[in-house]
């Protein structure tokens, strides 16, 4: 990946971004946080706020880990990072109760699975342990970017099926101005049950994944055809 | 973690401990300032929300006072505690509301009902419940009025009996679908307003004759001239 000793700092900014987003994506590369995923993604909405909440989960974690990087050792290091990750999510239940409480009813009951999402402990542990503070918060970011994305995406996929409208409800859960996103796609819809239950979840999946595949096995087809083509030149 | 070596009281047990401890007291004081910080917000969004759902089945225009200022803990059906808030006019109580449950075919409904003085329903709404999204949710007021079809019956009105789903020779229309979540909430309100019949001295008695319980110390101003 590194091409050059002088671009190198950049290339690991790009990289950390792709890795996050893309490449590395917490549920359609890694397959990690499944559960919160399936259960909060019947709508888009749903899907936005939870993103959102592990996203700032993920940043506050990255940032304390790596601070406090060289005071932890190998040995009690896993106690202390659940510590931490646990004291973050309690914080953000508590504040989304307070000031984003009709969310909060919807997100309640899995906000405290945040802790348990196995994503978080794996980039405390494989990056933020490892890494300088401002790249391990914004790998956190990127990680969580990237969640929200495929969060987003598979509860738009379910909530266009299913019930044919997109970000339902955005205006009641996460304030007045989130009202522009609420749309009616097929008016009149008459619904299609399956699509918002679990097993449509794990459809949707399964799909979304497939396609992840698909797309990624294009772009190294064409990579490889654009290289053959250089050389040959 | 990197190839500096390390120094060696780091291996030792007590620095492993006291790491251990001190990040477990900090834990615990920022959780601490986190519940300080956000109590009262949070129980002023119960309230609220306690507040909405009861203004949906006691309308505002029967009651000059506030529902949550002096609730009623009676023991309920189940022989739990249940509380009950009372809307009154001046002195005269003109409706209660209360909690009640049923069964349905994913767990527990609740509901919360609105009573008039007389025992007829004003409204009533599903509080939680976990019913199939689709098939069993139809009684949730966004979603269908088969919720409202309750208001202005009571327990003689249809009889007793009658407060059924219309598979069980009652009076109500089964969900398509679904009927056991219409049953388990037909059950819960035939419960809520048997409870009524029972209790209801108790819970219609005017303020005047609660001035020995606490509530009537504080200068309350729905109790005018008493």
């Amino acid at each position: 990946m590194n091409t050059a000793t002088d671009t190198k700092d950049r290339t690991q900014w790009g990289k950390i971004a792709r890795d996050g987003f893309w490449d590395n994506n917490v549920i359609l590369a890694q397959s990690l946080a499944l559960c919160p995923l399936l259960a909060v993604t019947g709508t888009a909405t749903n899907g936005l706020g939870m993103g959102l909440a592990t996203t700032a989960v993920l940043v506050a974690s990255g940032l304390m880990i790596s601070l406090l990087r060289g005071l932890i050792t190998p040995d009690v290091r896993i106690p202390v990072f659940v510590l931490i990750i646990a004291v973050l999510v309690t914080l953000v239940d508590l504040g989304l109760n307070a000031w984003l409480h009709d969310l909060h009813k919807v997100l309640g009951l899995f906000i405290p699975l945040i802790v348990t999402n196995c994503a978080i402990l794996g980039r405390a542990e494989s990056f933020a342990s490892r890494n300088r503070v401002m790249p391990a918060a914004f790998d956190g970011l990127m990680m969580g970017v990237g969640f929200t994305f495929a969060l987003v995406l598979l509860g738009a996929i379910r909530e266009i099926i299913g019930s044919g409208t997109l970000f339902a409800n955005a205006a009641s859960l996460l304030g007045e101005g989130m009202a522009f996103l609420e749309l009616t796609l097929i008016p009149d819809y008459r619904g299609f049950l399956l699509a918002i239950l679990p097993p449509g979840g794990f459809l949707a999946l399964g799909f979304l994944l497939a396609g992840k595949r698909l797309l990624d096995t294009r772009i190294a087809a064409a990579k490889r055809i654009r290289a053959t083509a250089g050389a040959a030149a | 973690m990197t190839a500096v070596a390390e120094p060696s009281y780091r291996k030792r047990i007590g620095y492993q401990a006291g790491l251990l401890g001190g990040f477990t007291l900090i834990a615990a004081a920022l959780l601490v300032m986190g519940d300080i910080a956000t109590r009262d917000t949070i129980a002023l969004r119960k309230a609220e929300d306690l507040k909405a759902s009861l203004a949906e089945v006691i309308p505002p225009a029967i009651h000059d006072n506030d529902l949550l200022a002096d609730p009623l803990t009676l023991e309920g059906p189940d022989g739990s505690p249940l509380t009950v808030y009372r809307a009154r006019q001046g002195l005269q109580v003109t409706g209660v509301a209360y909690r009640v449950s049923g069964v349905g075919y994913a767990g527990t409904i609740e509901l919360l009902l609105g009573l008039d003085a007389a025992g007829t329903v004003l409204g009533t709404r599903v509080l939680s419940h976990a019913e199939t999204p689709g098939l069993g949710d139809k009684m949730e007021v966004t979603k269908g009025d088969w919720i409202l079809g309750f208001n202005g019956l009571s327990l003689g009105n249809p009889p007793a009996e009658r407060w059924a789903v219309k598979k069980d020779g009652g009076d109500f229309d089964q969900f398509t679908g679904a009927t056991i979540t219409p049953r388990g909430i037909l059950a819960a309100l035939r419960g809520g307003l048997e409870f009524f019949a029972t209790h209801r001295d108790a819970l219609t008695a005017s303020a005047v004759l609660q001035v020995d319980s606490p509530d009537a110390a504080r200068p309350a101003p729905t109790q005018p001239g008493s």
